[in-house]
């Protein structure tokens, strides 16, 4: 496989705000990943179909409505289902106490509003070279 | 790591001086940085209240009446909704701002299966006219002005609106408030469009028509600027985005035969105000100059009422942090006071926590305070325009004026504002301009007090949890499927054909969506109608 980690970015659920989604998967590909993002509004069974069609080494989601903790339950679910093991890396507007919540739900990693963007790149990147060092 | 300005480096040639908009400010204006000298300014100021409206849409401004302080507000039930409606109105609020659960802006009943996860959650959840009778008890309609934040299902609202206050008596000529009703720039910035944009214009157009006869001191519709701002585009962009979304309306509906006259006196706009102070103040004030403009030039307005802007002002949220979030309430104060300076009739401030949840009552509550406490204790009321003839705002309002009217001219260039979004053209805009500040943030270019600079080895953000009940959701549901279950199914089935036929047959659709909402149809069913009739839109890929 090639050195470049391939992302699959979405908006599930029904939240349309997209800014930070997007300034995130403009500073991931300005980083070198190969950035697949799928827009908003995406049911969490076509993000799983979609990160197995690219063979994505991580998949994140960004939800801002609150609604994190049953849309990354849904999508865990669904990855299960069909025998997907990537990590998961959940943006959006987190309280403190519901990022420990979504790492039991087996979320590998959170990225909290207020988190500076190099800090979300260089974590999301560790995370998805992680997992293509393990193929 | 950043922080100090240093004078000395930029003269040697470092980054040059300018607003947030790149607009160049030198270190110092005089009378010669005015253009034309005072004969020419008069001219382009006015006096407050008449034309071209620079200084103000009203002469006493708020010597004669105080902005409106209107908290948006929405969460849960029509029932824990209506609570806060009465804590707001309670602690001085003077009109009403309802924030809509998702569901029921992307026209969706709680059950369905992509509704379940957000029943609540950023607003309330309205299913039926019995909700929004539910909604407002307690509050005489024809008493309490009311804004409602809802676009692509705006006609259906504004419907089950309707119907709540004929249950409450009272007539729809006595209604004051403000529909939102701007679909472009969900399109744009906001995201929750459903239809594609040319039935989408239809039915933005439909409401102001309908509006226009029926619903006399009721604003049909707020044209914004405020999301493309938040969403990341600067204050020109914001104001050229906002006048090519005016102009499209106004195309749209003297396109139907109605005359510019006859309903731009009840158009509204709606502005962000963020912190670069006098930049923001200029904004506001060009936008009642370059309105007045087009008003007049481009649509012939002869009533100058016609010509007249004004607007509501909500404060930027993109502008606070989740770092150190009491500095919030102070960009708060600062944003406000520009609102105020800039001349609003309508203000919001954002809660100090909001980068993590839906407003506490003590955040909103001090989000109230700080409007009472400038409109009350600092004196900013006293005096129409107080900073006009300064030569610095001055200058700056023109500029914004040209600039903005630029960006209206590349709009129009591109085939207007529809034809622009189709295209994902503004959209690149704002997403480009977004990356662009989130890397001059991560740089210490843009300094942010709390983030990159001052911030005091990172501590955790601390605020007041706010819980929504998680029981929401299977309530909502249950109320709804025993009101369908005690409606009279075969009349609703009647108003939901009569409201297809208008629908594909190009009526306005109003008058069959009022049919249908006292009949006790849902905001699903009537929705879906349309989704049947003009189908749903995906958006162009943003690169």
């Amino acid at each position: 496989m090639s050195g470049r980690p391939r992302i699959v970015l979405a908006k599930p659920g029904l939240d349309g705000h997209d800014r930070g989604l997007k300034v995130v998967a403009m500073a991931l590909r300005d980083a070198g990943a190969e950035v697949i993002y799928l827009g908003l509004r995406v049911p969490v069974a076509d993000i799983v179909a979609a990160a197995v069609a690219e063979d994505a080494a991580l998949i994140g989601i960004s939800v801002l409505s609150g609604a994190h903790l049953p849309l990354a339950g849904q999508l865990l679910t669904a990855m299960r289902a069909a025998g997907l093991e990537v990590p998961v890396a959940v943006g959006g507007t987190i309280p403190p106490r519901d990022a420990d919540a979504l790492r039991q739900l087996g979320v590998a990693g959170v990225f909290a509003v207020g988190t500076p963007l190099p800090g979300v790149v260089e974590g999301v990147l560790k995370l998805a070279g992680a997992e293509a060092a393990a193929r | 790591m950043i922080a100090r300005h240093d004078a000395g480096a930029q003269r040697a040639g470092r980054p040059p001086v300018t607003t947030d908009s790149g607009i160049p400010v030198a270190p110092l204006y005089t009378a010669q940085d005015v253009a034309g000298g005072p004969d020419a300014l008069a001219g382009r100021l006015g006096r407050p209240g008449e034309p071209p409206f620079t200084r103000g849409p009203y002469e006493s401004m708020y010597r004669g009446q105080l902005w409106t302080m209107r908290q948006f507000a929405g969460y849960g039930s029509p029932e824990e909704t209506n609570a806060r409606f009465h804590f707001l109105l309670g602690r001085g609020q003077t009109a009403l701002s309802v924030a809509f659960d998702l569901p029921t802006q992307l026209g969706y009943d709680s059950d369905h299966e992509m509704a379940r996860a957000e029943v609540g959650r950023v607003g309330v959840a309205i299913d039926t006219a019995d909700d929004m009778a539910d909604l407002f008890a307690g509050l005489p309609l024809d008493q309490v002005s009311v804004n409602f934040t809802i676009n692509a299902t705006a006609p259906i609202i504004l419907a089950t609106y309707l119907a709540a206050a004929e249950r409450q008596g009272v007539p729809p000529d006595k209604l004051t408030g403000t529909l939102q009703n701007d679909i472009l720039k969900e399109f744009l910035a906001r995201k929750a469009y459903v239809f594609p944009p040319g039935p989408s214009m239809r039915l933005a157009a439909d409401v102001v028509e309908f509006a226009t006869g029926a619903l006399p001191r009721f604003n049909p519709i707020s044209i914004t600027g405020y999301h493309a701002r938040e969403a990341g585009c600067d204050a020109v962009t914001e104001l050229g985005l906002t006048m090519a979304s005016a102009v499209a309306y106004c195309e749209e509906l003297t396109g139907r035969g109605l005359a510019f006259d006859s309903f731009a006196p009840r158009l509204s706009f709606h502005f962000a105000t963020t912190l670069d102070l006098f930049e923001e103040v200029a904004k506001l004030r060009a936008a009642r100059r370059l309105w007045h403009r087009i008003a007049t030039e481009r649509f012939g307005a002869a009533n100058p009422a016609a010509a007249r802007l004004r607007f509501f002002s909500g404060n930027s949220g993109t502008t606070l942090t989740a770092q150190q979030p009491l500095n919030n309430v102070i960009r708060s104060t600062v944003q406000c006071l520009g609102a105020v300076l800039g001349g609003a009739q309508s203000i919001h401030v954002m809660g100090y926590d909001e980068a993590f949840q839906i407003p506490s009552e003590e955040a909103v509550t001090l989000s109230l305070r700080t409007q009472q406490i400038i409109a009350l204790e600092t004196g900013v009321t006293r005096t129409a325009d107080p900073l006009a003839g300064s030569f610095f705002v001055e200058h700056l309002t023109d500029e914004m004026e040209a600039r903005a009217a630029d960006v209206l001219a590349r709009i129009t260039g591109s085939g207007g504002a529809v034809r622009a979004i189709e295209q994902g053209l503004p959209q690149r805009w704002i997403t480009e301009a977004a990356y662009r500040t989130e890397l001059e943030v991560a740089t210490g270019q843009r300094p942010k007090v709390g983030v990159n600079t001052y911030t005091d080895g990172g501590d955790d953000p601390q605020v007041e949890a706010f819980e929504l009940d998680p029981g929401i959701a299977e309530r909502q549901i249950t109320r709804t499927r025993q009101r369908m279950a005690a409606r009279d199914g075969a009349a609703c089935a009647r108003t939901l054909s009569g409201l297809r036929q208008d629908a594909n047959e190009g009526h306005n659709v109003m008058p069959a969506l009022v049919e249908a909402a006292r009949a006790g149809a849902t905001v699903g069913e009537m929705a879906g109608v349309f989704r049947q009739a003009f189908g749903e839109f995906r958006e162009p890929s943003p690169w």
